[in-house]
C-alpha cells in the first residue's frame, strides 16, 4: 500500500471513530469535560508553580551565601557583635554583616510585617520605607505617618519616606525598612546584638566546609546556606508535592477510576458494534485502530482545551482559582504575577500522562474482545 | 459539499495548535517583559541580604521558611499541630 493509501485508510478510520463518538454524544461530551477539567487543574498548578519557582530561583541568586543564627534552649537568640567580627576574619570569607530584622504584627489590618534595618542609609531615624503590600494594606502613600507600638507600649510614629516599587512584590511585599535606632526602640533589642549574621563566601566550593567550621567554632550556631534556601522553595513549589497532591488527589483518583472502568470492560452497545464490524470483515487491526482513534480524539481534544484554558487562567486571569489556596489566612498578600516558565518538558509529561493511559484504556478491552467470535459478541454471550 | 468529519476534527486541532503557538509567543513576550523586574528583585535581595520570597506571610514560621524551625508551629499555638492553612502546603527548612 502506498503512503497516500495508508493515510487515506487512517483518515477513514478517524471518520468512523468520530461517527461512533457522535452517536454517544452526551457520554463523549461528559468524558471530554472531565478529562479537560483534570488537565486544566494540573496544568494550572504546573504553570503557576513553575513560573514562581523560576522567579524565586532568580531572586535568591543574590541571597546571602551563608546565614548564621544562634540557638539558645532550642530557640533563636540574638547574636553578639563578636560573632560578626570573628566570622568576617575566617579564611574564605569576604565579609560578614549582622542583620537586624524581626516581625511586627499590625493589629488594625492583622498583617504580619517584616521589619528590617537596611545597610546604606535607606531609612533615616523617624522614617521608613514600606513594601508595596504594606502600602496597599495600610493605605499608605509617601509622606504619610505610620504609627507603631514599641515593645514597652510606647508610640513610635514613623514618616513614610518611600514606597518600594511593585516590581519587587515577590521579595519585599511585607517589608518595612527602618533605621537601626528605630528598630532597637521598637523591639527593645540590645545594642551590639544582631538577629543573625550574613556571611559572604565567594567560592561556592568552600561553603559546606565553612559551614562545618562555623558549627565547630560556635556549637550553638545554626547555619543555613543559600543552596538550602533554594532547596526549601523547590520543595515547597514542587507541584508533585503539597499543593498538587492536596488539591488534586480527589480529581486524579476519580479519573483513574473512570479509566479503570473503561479498561475493565466494554458496554453492551460497544460489544454489539464490535461484533458487527468483525462480521462485516474488518480485521482486528482495523478495529483496534478505530478504537485508538476514538481514545485519541477524546484525550487530545481534552488536553488542548484544558492546557489552553490553564494558560489563560494563570497568565491572563491572574490564577484567580489558585490564589485563595496560596494566600491562606494572610491579611497582606503579594500581588504575584509569575512569568510563564520555560519548561516544555513538564507539559509534554502531562500530555503523555493524560493521553497515553486514556488511549490504552480504550484499546485494551477492545483488543480482548476482538479475539472473541463475532456471533457471540453480537448475541451478547461473550 | 459538506466536510468530512475527519477534516472538521483536523481543522479544530489546527486551530488549537495555532492557539498553542500564540500562547508560546505570548509566554516569550511575558518572560522578556518580566526580566527587568526580576533583575531589580535580585539586586534588592543582594543589597538587603534577604533570604526568602514573600509567599506565605500569615504566620511567623511560614514567612521565612528557610530560617524557621520545623517545630515552630508549636511555639505559636500549643494545642494545634498546624494552625494556618499555608502550613499544610509547606515543609519548613530542610
Amino acid at each position: 500500500m502506498t503512503l497516500r493509501g495508508a493515510l487515506e485508510r487512517q483518515r477513514s478510520l478517524l471518520d468512523f471513530a468520530l461517527g461512533a463518538l457522535g452517536r454517544r454524544r452526551g457520554k463523549t461530551a461528559a468524558l471530554v469535560a472531565v478529562h479537560a477539567l483534570l488537565v486544566f487543574a494540573l496544568a494550572s498548578v504546573l504553570l503557576f508553580t513553575g513560573g514562581l519557582r523560576e522567579q524565586v530561583r532568580a531572586a535568591l541568586r543574590g541571597a546571602p551565601d551563608v546565614v548564621v543564627q544562634r540557638m539558645a534552649a532550642g530557640r533563636h537568640e540574638q547574636v553578639p557583635a563578636g560573632w560578626v567580627e570573628t566570622l568576617g576574619t575566617l579564611r574564605g570569607v569576604s565579609g560578614a554583616r549582622g542583620r537586624l530584622w524581626g516581625y511586627y504584627f499590625e493589629p488594625v489590618s492583622g498583617a504580619n510585617l517584616t521589619v528590617m534595618v537596611p545597610d546604606g542609609g535607606w531609612a533615616s531615624p523617624g522614617g521608613a520605607v514600606a513594601g508595596p503590600g504594606v502600602a496597599r494594606v495600610l493605605g499608605l502613600k509617601q509622606g504619610d505617618r505610620l504609627p507603631l507600638r514599641t515593645y514597652d507600649g510606647e508610640a513610635l510614629d514613623l514618616g513614610v519616606a518611600a514606597i518600594a516599587s511593585p516590581a519587587v512584590e515577590l521579595v519585599a511585599s511585607d517589608l518595612l525598612l527602618v533605621s537601626e535606632s528605630d528598630y532597637r526602640a521598637l523591639f527593645g533589642a540590645e545594642p551590639g546584638r544582631f538577629t543573625d549574621v550574613a556571611v559572604a563566601v565567594p567560592n561556592p566550593d568552600e561553603v559546606t566546609r565553612l559551614a562545618e567550621k562555623i558549627v565547630r567554632m560556635f556549637p550553638d550556631a545554626r547555619v543555613v546556606t543559600r543552596a538550602e534556601m533554594i532547596r526549601t522553595y523547590d520543595a515547597v513549589l514542587d507541584w508533585r508535592s503539597g499543593l498538587a497532591a492536596a488539591v488534586l488527589a480527589g480529581a486524579v483518583l476519580a479519573f483513574a477510576i473512570l479509566a479503570w472502568d473503561r479498561a475493565s470492560g466494554l458496554s453492551a452497545e460497544e460489544r454489539h458494534e464490535l461484533g458487527i464490524l468483525k462480521a462485516l470483515g474488518w480485521d482486528t487491526r482495523d478495529v483496534l485502530a478505530a478504537k485508538a482513534w476514538e481514545g485519541a480524539a477524546v484525550s487530545v481534544s481534552a488536553f488542548a482545551i484544558g492546557a489552553l484554558a490553564a494558560y489563560a487562567h494563570v497568565f491572563l486571569g491572574g490564577a484567580v482559582l489558585l490564589r485563595p489556596i496560596l494566600e491562606g489566612w494572610a491579611a497582606l498578600y503579594p500581588d504575584l504575577r509569575p512569568a510563564p516558565p520555560v519548561q516544555p518538558l513538564a507539559l509534554a509529561t502531562l500530555l503523555f500522562l493524560t493521553v497515553i493511559p486514556y488511549v490504552a484504556a480504550t484499546v485494551v478491552p477492545c483488543w480482548r474482545a476482538a479475539t472473541v467470535d463475532p456471533d457471540a459478541l453480537m448475541r451478547g454471550d461473550a | 459539499m459538506s466536510l468530512r468529519r475527519s477534516d472538521r476534527f483536523l481543522a479544530a486541532l489546527a486551530v488549537a495548535a495555532a492557539l498553542g503557538a500564540a500562547a508560546l509567543a505570548d509566554a516569550r513576550a511575558r518572560r522578556s517583559a518580566a526580566r527587568p523586574a526580576a533583575e531589580e528583585q535580585a539586586r534588592l535581595v543582594a543589597r538587603l541580604g534577604l533570604t526568602d520570597p514573600c509567599l506565605f506571610n500569615d504566620a511567623r514560621y511560614t514567612r521565612h521558611l528557610s530560617q524557621a524551625d520545623r517545630f515552630a508551629p508549636f511555639q505559636d499555638h500549643p494545642r494545634a499541630l498546624e494552625h494556618f492553612p499555608s502550613g499544610s502546603l509547606t515543609a519548613g527548612a530542610r
